[in-house]
């Protein structure tokens, strides 16, 4: 097995393995299972060897402290700008864009010594739940390669199951780390919104996106998110509470430990694998002393229904931005016709945008306009703050944290759910009410179930408190642990 | 939501929506995001049924405050990076096609 981002920086730090040789074997790794996943849109071989080559010699020259993630080789998803190579958000509109700036979260991994190796597949503009919709060709989940290994961060995800990177960052507007971190058997986080700055993450829907993490472990996540977290001018909703140290504690058993499980994880429409993954994760809790309360989120069932009119509203907004004019995919000017600009517009947009995308502009555009607003919009949002004052409640009863399947099922097959978007969406139904909370979530592996002669991963999620990264990590660290 | 009522939306409905959305789609397009829109628009009515008298909306979960940054300058991306990127110039200029008099439309 690849090794973790721990013994990576172990590794290096004691010059055991040089940076360039860690960069080798990564890169190795990429060229040798990339055919096959379709996880990378862009690698960085000359110049993530030289990056390493730069480190070994700051290393040899000895004096400084070894940075958190020293020659750790990371992957971006594709939608998070890095000042190299290209940003195309897996879509035709941005094929060719060049981001003239780096995305605070990549600039603090590379001040921490990570060593970018390449860009990676995603559901265009990270709408979706399976890699499918990326214009680039679908991701294929290295467990078994007929089936999708979750979205919007397929390729991240795949990449650090396949033992390519120990580290990936993703981003999570509804489920889009913590989803495909269950389905490729990893440790998935959507921080807190405003941990992480989203400063050169492009928008998709900007209340609810957050840039998160996907690793093999606990510790590694841990390690991750501590280099990434922060106030960040450049984003006026990052926060300005300060970040706990998630490590020093991360080891240490919680006493008392109350765990929340909500009646509606237990959905008659969970796959029946889940459904026994679902109790054994219970019984591994109970197993470490931990309390487990039945507890009620009424609104996790209207979640999706809420989620898929406040994401598309925002969207529709922000992807108002891409009109072919000052960059991105222009459309051929049809000149003398009665409204040329508008039909530039109209022409760059559907040229460039794939149908998911056009069709959750449409449902924004529909659910924000004159005659809607109110019952569609508003609505929503008074279901937001119901679903959150769920969970504030949970937690004000005492519970550490609010248990659930990270996913009603395991990986599907490519293509199987491809012609409904509603059956997609309703994939979403525990992950989507995190985000909606603003909350912290974190999927781990608790399992998987053997189909067809492979055995795809599933994992559990576990929400805590908002700003509780370090409890939430522990609580996540004990469950590992016990397993 | 298998009882999605396809006639939710009309098809001059998605053509008003898409124009609003600055997008074309084709006649086979209009069709299809019809019945798809149709779906995920009956499933999301659900909502309607549910008592949310005296809830107030909640837009954003962040602090509600603006933080002001002080008064001074910071870097800034230089002109030409940013003119680099338009698909079509003129001089110092973004192209695009003629917008005020004949040909033209707003």
């Amino acid at each position: 097995m690849a090794p973790t981002i721990s013994e990576t920086v172990k590794a290096v730090a004691s010059r055991e393995m040089s940076c360039v040789e860690v960069v080798r074997a990564s890169l190795k790794r990429l060229d040798e299972v990339n055919a096959d996943l379709n996880a990378f849109l862009q690698v960085f071989h000359e110049r993530s060897l030289a990056r390493a080559a730069e480190l070994d010699a700051g290393l040899a020259d000895g004096g400084v402290a070894t940075p958190s993630l020293l020659g750790v080789p990371v992957a971006l998803k594709d939608n998070i700008c890095t000042d190299f190579g290209r940003t195309t958000c897996g879509s035709r509109m941005l094929e060719k864009y060049e981001s003239p700036f780096a995305a605070t979260a990549v600039a603090k991994l590379i001040n921490a010594g990570a060593i970018v190796v390449g860009k990676t597949n995603l559901d265009e503009f990270a709408m979706g739940g399976s890699g499918e919709n990326s214009a680039f060709g679908a991701t294929r989940n290295p467990h078994d390669l007929s089936r999708v290994p979750g979205g919007s961060s397929s390729g991240s995800a795949a990449a650090v199951a396949a033992g390519v990177v120990p580290l990936a960052l993703g981003s999570d507007t509804g489920g889009s780390i913590r989803q495909p971190a269950a389905f490729c058997g990893l440790v998935g986080v959507k921080p807190t919104y405003g941990r992480v700055s989203r400063h050169g993450l492009v928008a998709f829907a900007s209340s609810l996106d957050q840039i998160g993490t996907l690793t093999r472990t606990v510790r590694d996540a841990a390690i991750a998110l501590s280099a990434i977290c922060g106030l960040d001018p450049l984003d006026a909703t990052s926060t300005d509470k300060p970040l706990p140290d998630l490590l020093v504690q991360l080891d240490e058993p919680i006493h008392w430990l109350k765990v929340g499980v909500p009646r509606q994880a237990r959905s008659e429409a969970n796959h029946p694998a889940v459904a026994a993954m679902f109790e054994d994760a219970v019984r591994r809790l109970a197993g470490i002393g931990a309390t487990i309360v039945d507890i009620d989120l009424p609104m996790i069932d209207h979640g999706v229904a809420a989620y898929y009119i406040v994401a598309p509203a925002e969207a529709s907004s922000n992807l108002a931005r891409f009109d072919g004019i000052r960059y991105g995919r222009q459309a051929t000017p049809a000149p003398g016709t009665a409204d040329a600009l508008t039909e530039l517009y109209c022409r760059s947009r559907s040229e460039g945008f794939g149908p998911e995308v056009q069709r959750r502009i449409m449902l924004g555009t529909h659910v924000l306009s004159s005659g809607y607003y109110d019952a569609y919009y508003t609505t929503a949002l008074k279901v937001r703050r119901r679903l959150k004052a769920d969970y504030d409640a949970a937690f004000a009863a005492g519970c550490h944290a609010v248990l659930t399947p990270t996913t009603p099922g395991p990986a599907f097959k490519i293509g199987e759910k491809s012609g409904d978007p509603l059956a997609m969406y309703l994939e979403d139904v525990y992950t989507v009410g995190v985000n909606l909370a603003g909350l912290p979530g974190v999927s781990v592996p608790a399992g998987d179930v053997a189909i067809e002669g492979k055995h795809l991963p599933l994992g559990v999620q576990f929400v805590g408190p908002a700003f509780e990264e370090a409890m939430l990590l522990r609580v996540a660290r004990m469950f590992e642990r016990a397993g | 939501m298998s009882s999605a009522d396809p006639s939710i939306l009309s098809a001059s409905q998605v053509r008003k929506i898409a124009a609003l959305s600055r997008l074309s789609p084709t006649d086979e397009e209009v069709e299809r995001y019809r019945h798809q829109l149709s779906a995920i628009i009956t499933y999301v009515n659900r909502l309607k049924e549910l008592d949310l008298s005296g809830v107030e909306p909640l837009a954003h979960v962040g602090d509600t405050t603006n933080r002001l940054d002080e008064d001074v300058p910071g870097p800034t991306l230089p002109t030409a990076t940013l003119m680099a990127m338009a698909p079509r110039t003129w001089d110092a200029f973004v192209r695009v096609p003629k917008v005020i008099g004949e040909g033209g439309g707003a």
